[in-house]
């Protein structure tokens, strides 16, 4: 492939065959907030790459020209009226809480030693 | 005296209605054959212990002479996706193990207020991630027609408890198929409704873009007496359509009754029905078109090039959104929490609640989501899949201009082994090659059962697409192909079915000797 292959690609542009790294999915858990094992780390690396070359065609065919649907069915506009509606109790809202303390929800610390 | 778990849910609604059989009758067998088969089909995660409470006082309100409507009275099974107050709400999930919601989804409510007898929760792929139920946390479905095979997915649990006769109506939820290919693999009836036409308050979202609520049933009817009941407009779901919708039970009804298609364009999409679909499915799909022509339709080939991409389109928009909705899954509001030995940060312990909670379909899915998002990648690959999003819309456009329905088998195989495909992430993504079309442009699809496979004697099905808002059209061809069929074979395909309830036939005989 004679274009750069480590910048973003372009849409319309063929999509590189990148090599997903375990860095980068070990990077994608720490972003999406799960402790992933190094095991799972490995597998999902590669389980990634065949995923992504299988997707990437979709640049294939998706040229500048054509405009992008992110609603099958687009409606604008939807809206209530302002008025109070029926909302969860306070019990009704803790009541699946893991941890609460009768009016709020408790978590551990927010912030770790070194923060 | 008749079985009444082997009654199409109209016909046990008109025994109820004229007062031969009562509500508490009718649930009372199911439950028991809940009881008998479920322990090897396990299509249920919860039974309601309310069920015949429910149906008894249906039964006395009937007897004081209240007018009830159509479906007073039968039970219905309801995808454990969807919020019930009543019963725990896991989604397949083991982080939500346990989680009772404070709150009803829309469509249960409404199942509430018609008087059906909510029966229990069932199976379903991890958050509706997968096409065989074997990513449930809680084990997978097996297939009423043959043990050792899946029931299709993500709600192999709603299409095998009507499979099985455990519940003559179930609720599913369809966001790449998952309400028609198991439809089409157990040999019942499935509907994905047009985007917008039921409403999604109170279902754990997958991908919002995409996920729709819809019926599942034994026959067309059936799903067009339960679509009347859950449609229409919600001020709960801003995706809500606000169209006002006929009476499918009456299309459904019409469509049978004329056992014709005369004058119906029939769309075979050239891109659907591929090299490499499961011979014995080809050629029931070519004889169910035969019998559509038989009746009048006029078949038209039409082709819809951007359909070969829709896969890759799909596995970009779906994980996509799926890993910006389940974020909500943090450990505070609601579902488990991981203990950490020193306690931890709320990062930390989020982070460790995520990795024991998630089972491996939902994190793949969530890492590949976030990376299709990421930074720099983000306009190649889901602004990419959004664009090829247009395209299949624009492909539908003109073969609607062509055709009055469109027609494909309704999955590329019958139902496949449990485990075959479980170590093949991209095998099993390819399940959804003939569904996932209509979830991208957001039009209404069915899948109607069109015989057995001559190969494994298995289910397969056929599925009916129409124009967006255009629902009432499946059901009244849908309705005739059922009739058509059920004549030429003499009886419903579900009547083939095994009859499974060996353990009580078993027991049976044991007391016996």
């Amino acid at each position: 492939m004679s274009q750069n292959s480590t910048g973003p690609i372009q849409p319309g542009q063929a999509a590189p065959h990148e090599q997903i790294t375990t860095e980068q999915v070990s990077h994608l858990a720490s972003l999406a907030r799960i402790a992933l094992t190094p095991e799972e780390i490995e597998r999902l690396t590669g389980e990634l790459g065949a995923i992504v070359d299988s997707i990437a065609k979709v640049s294939e065919i998706a040229t500048p020209d054509v405009p992008a649907t992110s609603h099958p069915i687009p409606l604008s506009n939807v809206f209530r009226d302002d008025v109070v509606g029926e909302t969860l109790t306070t019990e009704q809202a803790l009541a699946g809480a893991p941890e609460h303390d009768g009016s709020r929800f408790a978590v551990s610390a927010i912030l770790g030693e070194e923060q | 005296m008749t079985d009444l778990t082997r009654l199409t849910a109209a016909a046990l609604s008109e025994k109820l209605a004229s007062g031969e059989v009562s509500s508490v009758e009718a649930t009372r067998a199911h439950l028991d054959r809940i009881a008998a088969v479920d322990g090897d089909v396990h299509a249920f995660l919860h039974v309601s212990d309310a069920a015949l409470e429910t149906a008894a006082s249906v039964d006395s309100r009937r007897a004081a002479g209240e007018a009830l409507g159509p479906l007073a009275g039968v039970p219905v099974a309801i995808k454990d996706v969807l919020c019930t107050v009543d019963m725990p709400t896991t989604a397949g999930s083991r982080i939500l193990e346990g989680w009772v919601p404070p709150y009803d989804a829309t469509v249960v409510r409404r199942l509430r207020e018609a008087d059906l007898v909510p029966l229990g929760k069932t199976n379903m792929d991890e958050f509706a991630m997968g096409s065989s139920t074997e990513h449930s946390a809680y084990g997978p479905t097996r297939n009423p027609w043959n043990l050792d095979r899946i029931p299709g997915g993500s709600g192999g649990g709603s299409a095998a408890a009507v499979a099985a006769f455990e519940a003559p109506l179930a609720l599913g939820s369809d966001t790449g198929g998952s309400i028609r290919q198991p439809g089409a693999v157990t040999g019942t009836v499935g509907v994905k409704p047009t985007y917008g036409g039921v409403s999604r308050y109170g279902a754990i979202a997958l991908a919002s873009s995409l996920d729709q609520v819809g019926p599942v049933t034994r026959t067309v009817l059936d799903a067009a007496l339960l679509h009347d009941v859950i449609g229409g407009h919600d001020p709960r779901d801003s995706t809500s359509l606000t169209d006002a919708w006929p009476s499918f039970a009456e299309a459904a009804r019409a469509g049978a009754a004329s056992r014709s298609l005369e004058g119906v364009r029939v769309g075979v999409v050239k891109e659907l029905d591929r090299e490499g679909f499961q011979p014995g499915v080809h050629s029931l799909f070519l004889k169910a078109l035969d019998t559509m022509s038989a009746a009048g339709a006029e078949i038209v080939e039409v082709s819809a090039p951007s359909f070969d991409y829709a896969i890759a389109a799909y596995y970009l928009i779906l994980p996509a959104e799926a890993s910006s909705n389940l974020a909500k899954f943090d450990s505070v509001r609601f579902g488990m929490r991981a203990k950490l030995p020193n306690g931890g940060t709320v990062e930390e312990v989020m982070a460790a609640t995520r990795e024991a909670g998630f089972g491996d379909e939902v994190k793949r899915r969530i890492i590949l989501g976030t990376y299709a998002l990421s930074a720099g990648y983000y306009d190649a690959y889901y602004g990419s899949a959004q664009k090829v999003r247009t395209l299949i819309q624009r492909d539908f456009d003109a073969a609607f201009a062509k055709a009055d329905v469109l027609v494909s088998p309704a999955a590329p195989t019958t139902a496949f082994p449990l485990g075959e495909k479980l170590g093949d992430p991209l095998a099993m993504y390819l399940n959804d090659v003939t569904t996932i079309p209509a979830n991208l442009a957001g039009v209404p699809g069915m899948s109607v059962p069109m015989g057995l496979a001559e190969e494994d004697g298995l289910p397969a099905g056929l599925q009916i697409m129409a124009p967006a808002h255009e629902d009432a059209r499946l059901y009244t061809v849908g309705g005739a192909l059922e009739a058509l069929l059920e004549e030429q074979w003499g009886h419903s395909l579900i009547s083939q079915a095994p009859n499974l309830a060996f353990g009580e036939e078993f027991a049976a005989q044991e007391g016996a000797v």
